[in-house]
């Protein structure tokens, strides 16, 4: 294993400067939401660490978390593939393709056993007729290439819940990872696809602090799936003051009004959209005018209709009801945005009680 | 005679399964396999029509907006819905990126490494590699100093034994033509793209709010459009978008056409990989409503055995034209294992009868795929850049025409040629050069309609379920980067009834139905050479050259519902 270098010295002999990387440990320390001084840590980190070889594996998928992958701003993809990570195997960048490729995965296995990551994209099929990648089954291939991993990442709500093809009436018996894997760490990532910059920091966190990032109840690391994207939504003070878009291209959607008449999910669905943003920070869907589908949250395809509101907004329909409150009843909210922070916080509050106790519980 | 099995073939979207029959260095006969299934078509019956392009446009993650945007044309068909001016150039400029930056992402990072010896690399003269690209273009990234640094990235990779990516590639190969230097540069440039690609590829998320899987709406767009609104998209908004096309065209221009005609030029003689010579394109890029098939930019038509002289004529409607038959597919028909059907009348029955897996060949004298197999008048087609160049190019339109004249003068080549791996690989290029411009007129329209006060960008007429007839059926086409695309929807009482697609690379993949009527990646397979078939990189040159897109191919499952028990689950 001394062939094998830490992130640092790759960095520096491919040319790397320290204060670039620098740079990159400080991109890489605001993506994970540390202060600007914590980025002193994943320096240390990266100094230390070796490039940690990574199987990419494809299953049920349509490839656009891997797309979503190399969208990544900060750290850049180039960073992530030649400096944090050793991408053994992928269907979509390795150069090498059929039994080629299949020794990659293999020379993992033997060589690196108990120190690769797995990273899994797409649903499993309980059917072995349905999925065959070199003649294996998707379920096969999956127990294989788990058995040595450290850990599991299940980039995209298709790995992390079964998504798509699990959705009604689910022709191919399709299933999420943690129904076939129960003996491994595993870091959820769900969204279709997730954020670029979420997948590249839960990387990141995993290589910098050499831990896996605290989850919540749901395997979802907290950094980036904590709050509501309601919670954080650049549309929430026309919510609060019960101003509604009634159709798009109407006034209120070009003025910003909230989205929830016309089926937005951000009430019920965590994610960090209306935080960190899409690719760079540029928007993200309700910014642009659409209603939030909820594409992060388990069962969503089968949650819809996504342009139907919600019968009642949780935590929140105990202050308004948007049903009654319109742009001439605003007056009346205003008692009702502290009620309903309040409600808010306090349901935040036993969810994370309830986080810790099956925390413990596990 | 030897099988040779490729699977899976990598740099693709999706799991492809090729078998070929080698025989005295050349590949004799060649099947064609897409290995995965998922069901998306029965998944959206009996859902909201108007929900339908977020399902289907999880499809394809890679050509990310172009089912999404064929869903809503479909349904838009079905319910006469016109959409506003801006809709239309809101999505044609989504689209015109979308084929941009896909194109650019496929020549570097799907494509290029069966061309370009990365490893090679190592040996190059920083000197006069810089000294070639300065010949070529007057990209600013040229220095010696600045391919110094790039073979130093390579060199440490490759010395740290880690090689990733580019692990196990045929690096060495004698089929690898280009000089140290040139693939020097070629891999800078894989680099650069991969930057690229993320930046231009922000107009998504401008208008649709992310990408991959932008917002679509049917009617128009959600797009918020108010120059004077903090939350509309105003002219910060706008000129970021203006700044990214330019950004887009400057790659393509210096960037990907100079290093597509360089590397092309090694390889000129290398002419294998044409096929079939049957084209089809649908045609796209109105500069009207897309109803308005005379004002497309890019024509629709089909040539027939490579007869430029005469342009067949595209009746979608027409249940004698589109078939998809499944002769050599894991499905049924009515109970039948063999036939055609137009996708109106459509039926996806899912019955596996291949090798229990793990296998190590599939029983190629029968049904061998999930791909079911498209044919127009019972013929096989190559959908794709090569096949709308050459529509465009027959058809006289003046773009295609002075484009191809020009590129084959300068590779010195006639246009028989473009029935090629090495074809199809230029006619993406040179398409993409004229949908960034394009993109760019559509822009400047765009603007020029927001300065004269038009801000509409979604019509709500036909919104409510409750105005939509009790039963309507519609059509939705378009040229997606890798092909014909067409996505044929049923609505009764206000829900997805039926849903067919018909995608390019089930066109393109599908199996044969008997060994004459061969699909295009097998027959332009048989007779390519293979140096060794431990190696086969001449194989993946042309399936490579396609594009492959297979999670779109084997789209499939639509199901009449009272024919659900008929799946086999478990």
């Amino acid at each position: 294993m001394s062939k094998v270098k830490t992130v640092f010295q790759t960095a520096l002999e491919r040319g790397l400067s320290r204060r670039r990387f620098l740079q990159m440990c400080t991109a890489l320390a605001a993506t994970l939401g540390l202060e600007v001084s914590q980025s002193d840590t994943v320096v240390q980190a990266l100094e230390t660490k070796p490039r940690v070889p990574v199987i990419w594996l494809q299953m049920q998928d349509c490839t656009g978390c891997s797309e979503s992958f190399i969208r990544s701003t900060h750290p850049k993809v180039e960073s992530v593939l030649l400096d944090l990570i050793s991408l053994e195997y992928s269907e979509v960048l390795a150069a090498a393709s059929g039994h080629n490729l299949e020794t990659s995965r293999q020379n993992v296995l033997e060589k690196y056993h108990g120190e690769y990551l797995l990273v899994v994209e797409g649903s499993v099929s309980l059917n072995e007729d349905f999925v065959t990648i070199g003649g294996v089954s998707s379920k096969e291939l999956l127990i294989e290439s788990a058995k040595g991993a450290m850990a599991i990442i299940t980039y995209g709500t298709c790995s992390t819940w079964g998504g798509l093809a699990a959705a009604k009436p689910n022709p191919t018996n399709a299933v999420a990872v943690s129904d076939i894997i129960k003996d491994k760490p595993i870091i959820h990532v769900p969204g279709c696809p997730p954020i670029a910059e979420v997948m590249t920091g839960v990387v990141g966190h995993f290589i910098t602090f050499g831990t896996i990032p605290e989850l919540d109840h749901q395997k979802r690391p907290k950094a980036f799936y904590r709050h509501r994207i309601h919670d954080k939504c650049n549309r929430r003070a026309y919510f609060d003051a019960g101003l509604f878009a009634e159709s798009f291209d109407d006034e209120g959607a070009k003025q910003g009004y909230c989205l929830y008449k016309l089926g937005c999910k951000g009430p019920t669905t965590y994610n960090s959209c209306a935080e960190m943003r899409w690719n760079g920070g540029v928007s993200y869907p309700i910014q642009s005018g659409n209603p939030c589908i909820g594409c992060s949250e388990e069962n969503f395809w089968d949650n819809g209709p996504f342009y139907t509101r919600m019968a009642t907004i949780p935590g929140t329909q105990t202050t308004i009801n948007p049903e009654t409150v319109g742009i001439y009843a605003a007056g009346a909210t205003v008692a009702g945005i502290a009620a309903h922070a309040t409600v808010t916080a306090v349901k935040k509050n036993k969810q994370e009680k309830e986080n810790v106790s099956v925390e413990v519980n596990n | 005679m030897e099988r040779l099995v490729v699977d899976p073939v990598s740099r693709i979207e999706g799991h492809l399964r090729i078998e070929a029959d080698f025989e005295n260095g050349f590949i004799k006969d060649a099947f064609s396999s897409g290995t995965s299934v998922r069901g998306i078509e029965l998944i959206v019956q009996n859902r909201d029509p108007r929900d339908i392009w977020a399902y289907v446009q999880r499809i394809c993650g890679v050509c990310t907006t172009v089912h999404a945007l064929t869903s809503v044309r479909s349904v838009e068909d079905a319910l006469n819905i016109r959409i506003p001016r801006n809709a239309h150039l809101i999505r044609e400029i989504m689209n015109e990126i979308q084929f941009v930056q896909d194109h650019v992402i496929h020549f570097y990072h799907l494509h290029a490494l069966d061309w370009v010896d990365v490893v090679s690399a190592l040996s190059a003269d920083p000197n006069e590699t810089s000294r070639i690209a300065q010949s070529i273009s007057d990209w600013p990234k040229s220095s010696p100093g600045y391919f110094k640094d790039v073979q130093n990235k390579v060199k440490r990779v490759v010395e740290s034994g880690q090689l990733g990516i580019f692990a196990n590639g045929y690096w060495g190969h004698e089929a690898y033509k280009l000089p140290p230097e040139v693939n020097l540069l070629a891999v800078a440039h894989y680099l650069e793209a991969l930057d690229w690609q993320r930046e231009v590829i922000k107009i998504h998320t401008i208008l649709g709010g992310k990408n991959p899987h932008p917002h679509y709406v049917v009617g128009g767009m959600a797009t918020p459009l108010d120059i004077n609104s903090d939350n509309g998209i105003h002219a910060e908004r706008l000129l970021h978008i203006s700044q990214l096309i330019d950004e887009a065209r400057e790659f393509v221009n210096k960037v990907y056409i100079p290093d597509l005609k360089a590397i092309g030029s090694f390889y000129k003689t290398w002419t294998y990989g044409g096929g079939l010579q049957n084209y089809l394109t649908y045609g796209d890029f109105s500069t009207g409503d897309i109803r308005d098939v005379e004002l497309f930019r890019m024509p629709r038509g089909v040539i027939l055995n490579g007869d430029l002289s005469t342009i067949h004529e595209i009746k979608p409607d027409d249940p004698e034209q589109i078939k998809e038959f499944i002769d050599r597919s894991w499905y049924t028909y009515d109970g039948a294992t063999t036939g055609g059907k137009h996708p109106y009348v459509g039926e996806t029955t899912l019955k596996y009868t291949g090798p229990k897996a793990p296998y190590k060949n599939l029983n190629t004298n029968d049904k061998y795929s999930w791909l079911k197999s498209p044919r127009w008048k019972n013929e096989p087609m190559e959908v794709g850049p090569l096949a709308r160049m050459l529509v465009g190019y027959a058809s006289g339109k003046e773009e295609f025409v002075n484009i191809v004249n020009s590129t084959l003068k300068e590779l010195d080549v006639p246009v028989a040629a473009l029935h090629s791996a090495l074809g199809r690989t230029v006619a993406r290029g040179l398409e993409t050069v004229l949908i960034a411009n394009w993109m760019r007129n559509d822009m400047d329209e765009l603007l020029a309609n927001l300065k004269n006060g038009d801000q509409t960008s979604f019509d709500k007429t036909k919104w409510d379920p409750k105005t939509w007839p009790k039963t309507a059926q519609g059509v939705g086409l378009m040229e997606a980067p890798r092909g014909a695309l067409g996505h044929w929807i049923d609505i009764e009482n206000g829900l997805t009834k039926n849903y067919q697609a018909i995608v390019p690379s089930t066109w393109n993949a599908s199996p044969r139905i008997d060994n004459n009527n061969v699909g295009a990646y097998e027959a332009s397979l048989r007779g390519t050479p293979v140096k060794d078939p431990n190696q086969p990189i001449e194989l993946l040159r042309v399936i490579h050259s396609f594009d492959p897109c297979l999670a779109c191919a084997v789209h499939l499952t639509d199901l009449e519902n009272d024919k659900t028990t008929e799946i086999k689950i478990g």
